[in-house]
């Protein structure tokens, strides 16, 4: 049975922030969903409330940097781009301000449909420049992920788990360094935040079923490693599928595609997330499988690419399921 | 559409069900209902004028999102009748009053009580935040500050056209915190916009509890009027004083009703809970089971039957 753990991110952020006095909690009327309500009830003097006025905490969060601080924004992801994007650009991005982007709720873990999940975000801020931004996929990244965060010399955006979240890995979030979690020579699986969870739980019925996956999970997205993810993908027979809970353009999947285009490497690539669509409002697990995000998806993936049906269906997959505990946390109140 | 009910009878019916689905569903916009429930009645029960709904009284289930491959998309404007050029137009700005909204539906007979079963539920078109494909929206507006700048592209859009219909958007006061609402208003004073009005529930809550304590946003009127809105203000919850704005003159200029309002109006238990109204979610199965009881007293209804 996997551990799961209540809010790490909050824990994690008021022990780090207590002992770096520059750095500043900034919330945009979003304080417990973004769980820094504790921290802004004990430590007044380092938060400050911003209100619903993303495009202003932006370019604020640029001045704070030009003064020497480290602002931490937290909002749902999508409040930190999409209105905001000018002043992201040119307040905070093209001058490398120490600004720290929390964006909670990624992609379609918000039941809040179009206006609440960043779909692009990812390959939105990856064509920023100067900017890093990295992912959370369990409760040991979320609680690694604050002080990642502010060792990047420049803006950072964070994709954040929030609530009960499952420890998978438990070694600390590095940034730059990727996690190697299986070394199969059949196919290559590349994902990040939640979809690593999919992946373990489709790796488990593939030993099963004989297929042997070579398993990435990427904490950080940008810098990309272009290298490491050719060399795996060098060591399989039959080609790579990347699983992102995020549009296949401009995520994961590009990054990956990117990368072997320019390596001239001929292999298979099956980009696994939302395609060219917009997402609707609903559960996770359910979003998951409408769109095909989920470990059934990912083993149909692999079935494609190698030629071979595992036999594998929602009932094995079921046997092997990570944890049960995410039913039991509702999808309401963002 | 006929006024079966008095917008008095509408508003108590709003307040019952959203506290009904709240306690089965052990948590809920609640608040929302509180401050907002004359507001909405009043809308559709007698200010604006609107067809008869062209959608299933049953609503569908979700059906897709827009996309060229999808030619049987619709929005959920249907449940406010057809768009006729004589008609009004209605936004629900801060799309996060969808319950309250949907439960005006029910009460004004443009969407079954079964509708309100399916809120929330997966594949099913009555979304959580209203999307434009649930019942009574028409645009997206989960992001908020949208709302009144569409209301007043769509309303000069039908004054060039000649239409008689009006464009009404209902606001929340935390919008006034978003720059762009304050934009919506310059441009709609500026080209003469006055087939628009907004009324606004300035029940002075957002997500982090009271607006003072997380922004100040001063006086809201002033401002409005400085940036070129005829304003009324009033108690929202006075339906005389509702129909008295409605009819303020406002040529040339965007029409603005302020509608100072309480968040627990009507379920004064729930004060208890000030400042954190928001999306109300009951702690313990004791603080649930009195809110039941003294809740269902005031709305002069039996206590809900949930599950645990
Ligand atoms: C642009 C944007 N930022 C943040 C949010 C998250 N959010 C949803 S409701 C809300 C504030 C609620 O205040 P108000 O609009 O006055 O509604 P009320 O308190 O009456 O429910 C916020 C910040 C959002 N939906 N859109």
């Amino acid at each position: 049975m996997v551990e799961m753990v209540n809010r790490p991110y909050a824990r994690a952020f008021e022990d780090y922030a207590l002992r770096h006095p520059d750095v500043l909690c900034l919330s945009a009327d979003l304080t417990s969903s973004c769980e820094i309500d504790g921290f802004r009830d004990r430590h007044p003097e380092q938060f400050l409330s911003m209100g619903m006025a993303e495009q202003n905490m932006l370019s604020f969060a640029g001045g704070l940097g030009l003064a020497g601080f480290r602002p931490f924004l937290h909002t749902f992801g999508v409040f930190l781009y999409r209105r905001p994007y000018d002043q992201l650009m040119a307040s905070v991005a093209y001058p490398r301000r120490k600004v720290r982007l929390m964006g909670f709720l990624p992609g379609i873990t918000t039941p809040g449909g179009m206006t609440h999940q960043a779909i692009e975000d990812v390959a939105v801020m990856r064509t920023i420049p100067n900017m890093t931004v990295l992912e959370t996929g369990d409760a040991t990244e979320v609680e690694g992920i604050v002080e990642a965060a502010d060792s990047i010399d420049g803006p950072v955006y964070c994709r954040v788990l929030r609530g009960a979240i499952p420890r998978l890995f438990d070694t600390p979030f590095r940034v730059g360094q990727m996690r190697v979690l299986s070394e199969g020579g059949d196919v290559l699986v590349v994902t990040a935040g939640i979809t690593t969870e999919e992946a373990i739980r489709a790796r488990g019925a593939l030993d099963a079923a004989g297929v042997s996956v070579r398993h990435l999970h990427l904490g950080t997205l940008k810098p990309f490693d272009a290298a490491q993810i050719l060399d795996h993908a060098a060591s399989v027979r039959h080609g790579v599928v990347t699983l992102e809970n995020h549009l296949v353009a401009g995520g994961i999947g590009t990054m990956v595609a990117e990368a072997m285009a320019e390596a001239g490497m001929a292999k298979r690539l099956i980009r696994l997330g939302l395609q060219d669509t917009y997402a609707h409002g609903g559960s996770r697990p359910y979003l998951m499988r409408h769109y095909g995000l989920d470990a059934l998806a990912l083993v149909r993936a692999i079935e494609r690419l190698t030629g071979q049906e595992t036999g594998i269906d929602e009932a094995a997959l079921g046997e092997v399921r990570v944890e049960d505990v995410h039913s039991a946390v509702k999808a309401e109140a963002l | 559409m006929q006024n079966e009910k008095t917008t008095e009878e509408v508003a108590l019916g709003i307040r019952r069900r959203v506290f009904e689905h709240t306690m089965r569903n052990n948590g809920g916009y609640l608040s929302q209902a509180c401050s907002a429930a004359e507001q909405l009645a009043f809308l559709y029960n007698e200010a604006l004028n609107l067809g008869q709904p062209v959608l299933p009284m049953i609503p569908e289930p979700f059906r897709g999102v827009p996309s060229a491959d999808n030619p049987h998309y619709v929005t959920g404007a249907g449940y406010n009748g057809p768009f006729e050029p004589h008609f009004d137009r209605l936004f629900i700005a801060p799309a996060h009053y969808a319950l309250v909204a949907y439960a005006t539906l029910i009460e004004t007979g443009r969407m079954a009580p079964e509708g309100l079963e399916m809120f929330n539920k997966d594949g099913s078109s009555v979304e959580m935040i209203g999307a434009e494909h649930s019942p009574g929206m028409e645009v997206h507006n989960g992001t908020l500050g949208i709302g009144l700048s569409t209301g007043a592209g769509l309303a000069w859009g039908r004054k060039r056209r000649g239409e008689t219909g009006e464009v009404c958007v209902f606001m929340s006061d935390g919008e006034v915190q978003e720059g762009q609402t304050w934009e919506a208003v310059q441009a709609a004073a500026f080209h003469g916009i006055d087939n628009l009005w907004a009324i606004m529930d300035v029940n002075a809550q957002q997500c982090d509890g009271a607006m003072d304590s997380v922004m100040e946003v001063g006086d809201i009127a002033t401002k409005l009027r400085d940036f070129g809105a005829v304003v009324c203000e009033i108690d929202g919850h006075d339906l005389p004083a509702m129909r008295q704005a409605k009819a303020e003159p406002h040529e040339g200029r965007p029409l603005v009703i302020l509608a100072h309002t309480s968040p627990t109006q009507g379920m004064g238990f729930l004060r208890q809970r000030f400042p954190r109204l928001h999306y109300v979610r009951f702690k313990t199965e004791e603080e649930r089971a009195a809110m039941n009881r003294e809740i269902a007293a005031e709305l002069g209804i039996d206590p809900i039957a949930y599950s645990h």
